[in-house]
């Protein structure tokens, strides 16, 4: 029985030791970086590793409210964050964010220049652009039939087939444009309606996902759900029948932008990072492989879209004008937000 | 007399299919063409070659290796010592002591591993060190300890008293007792015990979730994060190969043991026939 | 001559006490970890409990739990569900197991163990495949013509809209299946081992006093089995109550239990360490509360570990 334990124990750790071959060390440091999920094409982190000798240490997070609690509970040390909008302006206000040096990052100069000084980093100080997108609904019309209004969500008839987002934001402000309101509202009384609307929803909703929509909507488990027009590329690639649209009472228009965390160790990784990223070919395979528009002005030209792509990569301006941008809310509001979603999930 | 029986041997065998149903689908569909986990459309091996070339899969089994093995090595060392200096108390410092040693066993694991994360977190900010393997060693060592103990101890009270004695009037010192005579007769229970502690290591998910930090990922971390983006077949092609390596393990050890087992009855049978 | 003998008994005394410490020290090293890494944490717990986020004192977390108490239910109702059913489905099937001769006894409690060596993460998610509304059970039963069938069944009535599966996932069933799935070796090894150990030759002399068969499973196979049970409601309860991998992969966050609301304020979605700590410590005392009452009954956990 001891031989046996020993023999076990031997044969485990070779195979533990054996594989952890393959993996060449990198000599030049490492860049520890967090990004949402199924946002990037690997290939990039690949090459950026050939290049530049520095390891990355990919992890990914699955909501801007989740990235947040992350940090924020500690013991963690990422370089390179790649959050929203909204949750920027937050991260600034509570100094968890260090300013950039741009002298390392020329590649920002490629920027369109609509991008820069936006409202969550007016002095372009904390971030650099990574990609940017629309919220809109994705929905098989053999299933659903032709929609253009937020209502699909909540209707009965569609019960069973409808998802919803799994983060309060985007969850909380889809009811609030339905009902006319502004996606920023701190009017208690606005939002108390919007979390009534989620509440009643629940009885007909299949379930509350983020990147698990993917293969529900592809596979046909579910038949419509909001999420990111980027993502909803890549669902047409697998299920040619799906349909995106931004309905009519209006969305949300969002930047994810690169910063680097106060705490970081590996700054100059980092910048390297941020730059590799914004260079044009780079950007431009990451656009086509995500689907998310380029913030770099020079892909545009690159990439050889079809209709349909450049329809959703790139919308055109009256569709933009119905799309409002997230805002950071006051901490009182965004207590009330935390606690009107955990009781609607209870 | 077996008609009786019949009806509970249908059930087992419905409870077992009940078991082992959604692993042999997983396994079919690991071999599947196609990224359907429902419809089969081919054989392939491809997610198996995806899945050796996949680093982070192939470092995180790396992590839960090295921390498995490590922390059941410590905690048997550790654990053995603890149980023996338990066995020497008295009652009143003993019972207290077992109680809260017992309490990661009965705690559930989110408990153990938020309050683990609270301290390390605290701890960090204050002395500067951050959640890493470090961390997770430290964890998984703090909850394999109990399960050793708790298979230790019962072998320590089956221990004869007398031995003690015996070796000490035969002039070995409390150490030289300990080494010599009493760990040799409760190493069953010190191997039953890392096995267990092994057993658990590998399978954490969440005390390892809320103690690993940044830096490292055990297997089942990365296959958490698996399932919440786009599944892949690598998941199934995982599933297939830790039942496969799990089944060879146990077929191996239990065809030792009925060998060991046979041999002793030809030994018994031997004696008898001689006498 | 007394004098020596009470010098003598005296130094026996304080060479005993001090081989006692040599004895006993082999624990120090433990007793100094578990106040660490066991003690310390709990009390962190407490204390964050108790505090703000500011810092100052409060029983504020605990307050707002009046809201939780669904949420609170719901975990508790459904372990005690799941719990009961691996009991329903355990017990007779460690019975027909400790009846089989030895070797096939041994293969099959090999086979018991076998998932419960495969990650738990990956048994859960083998369950999505087969429930799902895509998925295996449904397009099996689709297959077989049973909604066809349950459909032209309500073929005059206009209000009825055509089903193309069972609602099997994102339910609360799927996720007792879950917990049952993943639990109920558990509890059949404990029982398993504890009816193995019965003393055969008491079965027999209840059979020589006139006993059936019935009868003898009833006063004495099951009383003596009860320890084993209980020790199998510990190992399935307490997991039971507080998972939360179970939940999400079964339920796509529709279903809450306590163990996803505590994951929410620690790594989730709604920062909040002190409400999750709040949360965590009621979570304990039930547990603590729900143990002595089983310990009352049986050996408990220390026989469940060694089944």
């Amino acid at each position: 029985m001891k031989k046996s334990i020993i023999v076990i124990i031997s044969a485990v750790l070779l195979l533990g030791l054996f594989s952890g071959c393959g993996g060449s060390t990198a000599s030049k440091g490492v860049v520890n970086v967090y990004n949402w999920g199924e946002y990037i094409d690997t290939d990039l982190l690949t090459q950026f590793e050939d290049e530049t000798g520095i390891s990355v240490n990919y992890k990914t997070f699955e909501s801007n409210e989740q990235m947040y609690s992350v940090l924020k509970q500690g013991g963690v040390s990422y370089d390179v964050v790649i959050p929203s909008d909204y949750m920027i302006s937050r991260m600034i206000d509570e100094d968890m964010l260090q300013p950039l040096d741009f002298a390392n990052i020329p590649n920002y100069s490629l920027i369109d220049g609509g991008l820069k000084n936006a409202a969550y980093d007016p002095d372009n100080v904390y971030s650099v652009p990574y990609m940017w997108s629309t919220v809109g609904l994705i929905y098989d019309p053999t299933v659903v039939g032709e929609v253009d209004s937020w209502g699909a969500l909540f209707d009965s008839k569609n019960s069973g087939n409808i998802l919803m987002f799994d983060n309060s934001r985007d969850a909380m402000g889809i009811a609030l444009k339905y009902l006319g309101y502004s996606l920023n509202t701190t009017d208690k009384s606005e939002l108390e309606k919007a979390y009534e609307l989620l509440k009643q929803q629940k009885g007909i909703l299949q379930g509350y996902v983020m990147d698990q929509i993917f293969d529900k909507l592809e596979s046909g488990e579910a038949a419509i759900g909001p999420y990111y027009a980027g993502d909803f590329l890549t669902m047409h690639e697998n299920n040619p029948n799906l349909k995106f649209c931004i309905p009519t009472e209006g969305s949300n228009v969002f930047v994810d932008a690169m910063c680097i965390l106060k705490n970081a160790q590996n700054k100059e990784n980092a910048e390297a990072f941020i730059n590799f990223m914004t260079a044009t070919k780079n950007s431009a395979a990451n656009s086509e492989f995500i689907g998310y528009t380029s913030p770099n002005k020079e892909v545009k030209d690159l990439l050889d879209l079809d209709e349909l792509t450049e329809s959703v990569m790139y919308p055109d301006q009256a569709l933009l004008s119905k799309c409002e941008s997230f805002i950071n809310l006051p901490q009182e509001t965004l207590d009330y937000y935390d606690e009107l979603w955990i009781k609607l999930k209870s | 007399m077996t008609k009786k029986y019949t009806g509970g041997k249908i059930f087992t065998a419905l409870t077992y299919v009940f078991l082992y149903a959604p692993i042999i689908v997983l396994i079919v569909f690991s071999f599947n063409s196609t990224k359907s986990r429902t419809i089969w459309s081919g054989f392939t091996l491809n997610w198996y070659k995806e899945l050796f070339s996949d680093r982070l899969i192939m470092s995180s089994l790396q992590t839960t290796l090295l921390v498995s093995v490590v922390a059941s090595l410590v905690a048997a060392v550790i654990g053995t010592f603890a149980a023996i200096g338990f066995y020497n108390m008295k009652k009143n410092w003993r019972g207290p002591l077992l109680t809260v040693n017992n309490i990661p066993v009965i705690n559930a694991d989110i408990i153990t591993g938020v309050s683990l994360s609270l301290l390390f977190v605290s701890a960090g900010a204050l002395m500067g060190f951050e959640l890493g393997f470090g961390t997770l060693l430290i964890a998984h060592i703090s909850f394999d300890i109990p399960y050793v103990i708790l298979s230790v101890m019962p072998k320590l009270y089956q221990l004869d008293r007398n031995l003690f004695e015996a070796s000490q009037d035969l002039g070995c010192t409390w150490f030289q007792t300990v080494y010599k005579v009493i760990i040799p007769e409760i190493m069953p229970g010190i191997i039953n015990g890392l096995l267990i502690a092994f057993t658990m290591s590998v399978d954490d998910f969440v005390i390892s979730y809320f103690t690993a930090g940044s830096s490292v990922q055990t297997l089942s971390m990365t296959i958490y994060a698996m399932t919440r983006r786009r599944i892949s077949p690598k998941i199934n092609a995982i599933s297939t190969l830790l039942f496969a390596v799990v089944l060879i393990l146990l077929v191996i050890v239990n065809v030792r043991e009925s060998r060991q087992h046979k041999a002793e009855l030809k030994k018994e049978k031997m004696l008898k026939g001689a006498n | 001559m007394s004098k020596n003998k009470v010098f003598s008994g005296a130094l026996r005394a304080v060479g005993g006490f001090f081989d006692r410490f040599r004895k006993q020290s082999f624990a120090y090293p433990y007793v100094l970890w578990m106040a660490l890494f066991v003690v310390v944490p709990i009390i962190l717990i407490a204390v964050y409990a108790f505090t703000s986020a500011q810092g100052h004192f409060t029983l504020g977390n605990f307050s707002g739990m009046i809201d939780y108490v669904p949420v609170f239910v719901r975990s508790l109702w459904l372990a005690f569900l799941a719990t009961v059913i691996c009991i329903i489905i355990g017990y007779p099937v460690a019975l027909a197991i400790s009846r089989m001769n030895p070797r096939t006894q041994r293969v099959l409690i090999m086979l018991i163990m076998l998932p419960m060596w495969i990650n738990f993460l990956l048994r859960t998610y083998a369950w999505m495949s087969l429930l799902e509304n895509t998925g295996l059970i449904n397009r099996l039963l689709g297959a077989v013509g049973v909604f066809d069938l349950i459909n032209s069944l309500h073929a005059g009535d206009a209000a009825y809209t055509p089903i193309t599966h069972f609602q099997l996932i994102n339910t609360n069933g799927a996720v007792i299946l879950g917990m049952v799935y993943n639990y109920l070796p558990f509890m059949i090894l404990p029982i398993q081992s504890v009816i193995v150990k019965i003393d055969p030759f008491v079965i027999e002399a209840a059979e020589d006093l006139g006993a059936n068969s019935r009868t003898v499973f009833r006063k004495v196979i099951l009383p003596l089995s009860l320890s084993g049970v209980v020790s199998g409601i510990t190992m399935v309860f307490v997991p039971a109550v507080s998972t939360f991998v179970i939940s999400k992969l079964l339920s796509n966050g529709t279903v809450m239990l306590l163990g996803d609301l505590i994951e929410m304020q620690f790594a989730g979605a709604a920062y909040n360490p002190h409400l999750g700590s709040a949360i965590s410590l009621i979570m304990m005392v039930i547990v603590v509360i729900c143990m002595s009452l089983m310990n009352r009954f049986g050996e408990g956990e220390e026989q469940a570990v060694m089944m």
